[in-house]
């Protein structure tokens, strides 16, 4: 068991390939994480006007791509785009596809945040002078931002877990390194090795994250 | 031709759609089997961890936890992966699509065992002792009391989560299953052209966004008014 699933030799010859990958993951999640939060604040400023004809587009806009899955999306770019002529390397793809797919769930949250500000603090901001973009700013935002900080959280980890379909698509980040390792090995300790470098890094978000909502909840009962 | 027509031709070519539709509506039978059986046993191990949880083993919750924060810190393509590229080395060859549902399944389970213990805890301490002290077992408590209540706070979280947690069938395409995304891809390279993909997008779309609107309606059903 140990043999196979932990041998050390193994583990010694792959240690650099899949500290070449955890490295990746990093720099894709540190690049789609800001990308995909970024569209979200656009599409949530967007739909903080209540005007319908703005409204609807977008709602419609989001359940799109809320109903179509992120692998499915990175493959129609991968493989589709091609045939029209536009040939975008996987790392490229990746980033059109987390812009798209996880911009939208941040939107949702975002948009929720800001729902979640009373009207009257953008009538008492306004009121004293601040422009439209300078109560959004500094009223409305941190406020929103802080109401829905443990689903932000949350979103923000199933992104970086999300970063893993780059291996379909051969970015080489740290699944895809471990499958090579393992392709060329024929063992799977390689992929064991991923599995616990990502459990490592990801149990505290979970730890912390599962800790918020429990009291959220609670606090609601 | 105009380059309209060379991008319909391209990618809505009627003869190869024709030719391979049949792929994709069993691709879509694949989606459906698997969706199903991972949302029927993802959610049924999910509530029966968060009722065993509830029963205050020490040993046995920490064990839990543990289990619940794996499945909720791997990401699912890694679980699959694992699953089916390294349980061999020990002699179990699960296929495709068994590592797939189990994968799934197992992150559905810790998703919603947490979200199912986060209601259970949110109904007060008073109610279950109240409850007792009128002679109801503690069977009947979490039956009759504390589950009818605790499910409504669950609902709109439970719904999210089950949503996206599906849309990850499409990740069996890695691990050879032939479901929409792998049968679209398969036709792909056999016909040259993108318009299999497209039907598969579509397919998704015929499947998911009905689900994606019903839970947004779901949602504000059962949002907890504040």
């Amino acid at each position: 068991m140990i043999e196979t699933f932990f041998n050390p030799e193994i583990i010694a010859a792959a240690y650099p390939i899949v500290l070449s990958g955890l490295l990746n993951t990093i720099l894709l999640s540190l690049l789609v994480v800001p990308l995909g939060f970024t569209g979200g604040l656009i599409l949530a400023l967007l739909a903080s006007a209540r005007q319908p004809w703005v409204r609807w587009p977008l709602m419609a806009w989001v359940d799109f791509f809320r109903a179509f899955p992120p692998l499915v999306l990175l493959v129609l770019l991968f493989a589709g785009l091609p045939f029209a002529g536009l040939e975008l390397n996987g790392f490229a793809c990746v980033a059109i596809a987390f812009f798209l797919n996880t911009g939208s769930y941040y939107g949702e949250i975002l948009r929720a945040g800001i729902d979640s500000v009373p009207k009257g603090q953008v009538e008492a901001a306004r009121s004293t002078g601040l422009s439209g973009l300078q109560t959004t700013a500094f009223v409305v935002l941190p406020q929103a931002v802080r109401n829905v900080l443990p689903d932000l959280l949350s979103n923000t980890l199933e992104v970086v877990k999300l970063t893993s379909l780059g291996s379909v698509v051969a970015v080489p980040e740290l699944l895809f390194q471990a499958r090579q390792a393992q392709s060329v090995t024929y063992n799977p300790t390689p992929i064991v090795m991923a599995a616990v470098v990502y459990f490592l890094i990801l149990w505290p978000v979970v730890r912390l994250l599962s800790r918020l909502e429990n009291r959220a909840l609670a606090g609601r009962g | 031709m105009t380059n309209w027509n060379r991008f319909l031709e391209t990618f809505f070519n009627a003869k190869v759609m024709i030719k391979y539709l049949p792929d994709i509506l069993h691709g879509m039978v694949i989606t459906i089997e698997l969706a199903l059986l991972v949302v029927a046993t993802g959610l049924t191990a999910g509530l029966a961890l968060a009722l065993v949880r509830s029963l205050a083993i020490r040993p046995l919750n920490w064990l839990i936890i543990f289990v619940v924060d794996l499945f909720r810190s791997l990401p699912p393509l890694v679980i699959i992966v694992l699953m089916y590229f390294g349980l061999p080395a020990v002699d179990i060859s699960p296929t495709g699509f068994v590592s797939t549902w189990l994968s799934l399944a197992f992150v559905l389970m810790a998703f919603s065992e947490e979200i199912f213990w986060a209601g259970i805890t949110s109904i007060p301490r008073g109610q279950w002792e109240a409850a007792r002290s009128t002679g109801l077992s503690f069977g009947q408590t979490l039956r009759d009391v504390i589950l009818p209540q605790a499910f409504r706070l669950t609902i709109p979280p439970l719904t999210n989560r089950t949503i996206a947690i599906t849309k990850g069938t499409s990740l069996g395409t890695v691990v050879a299953v032939s479901e929409i995304l792998g049968a679209a891809s398969s036709a792909v390279s056999n016909s040259y052209s993108p318009s299999p993909l497209m039907m598969g997008a579509a397919a998704y779309l015929v499947l998911f966004l009905p689900v994606v609107i019903a839970g947004r309606w779901i949602e504000t059903k059962f949002a907890w008014k504040r």
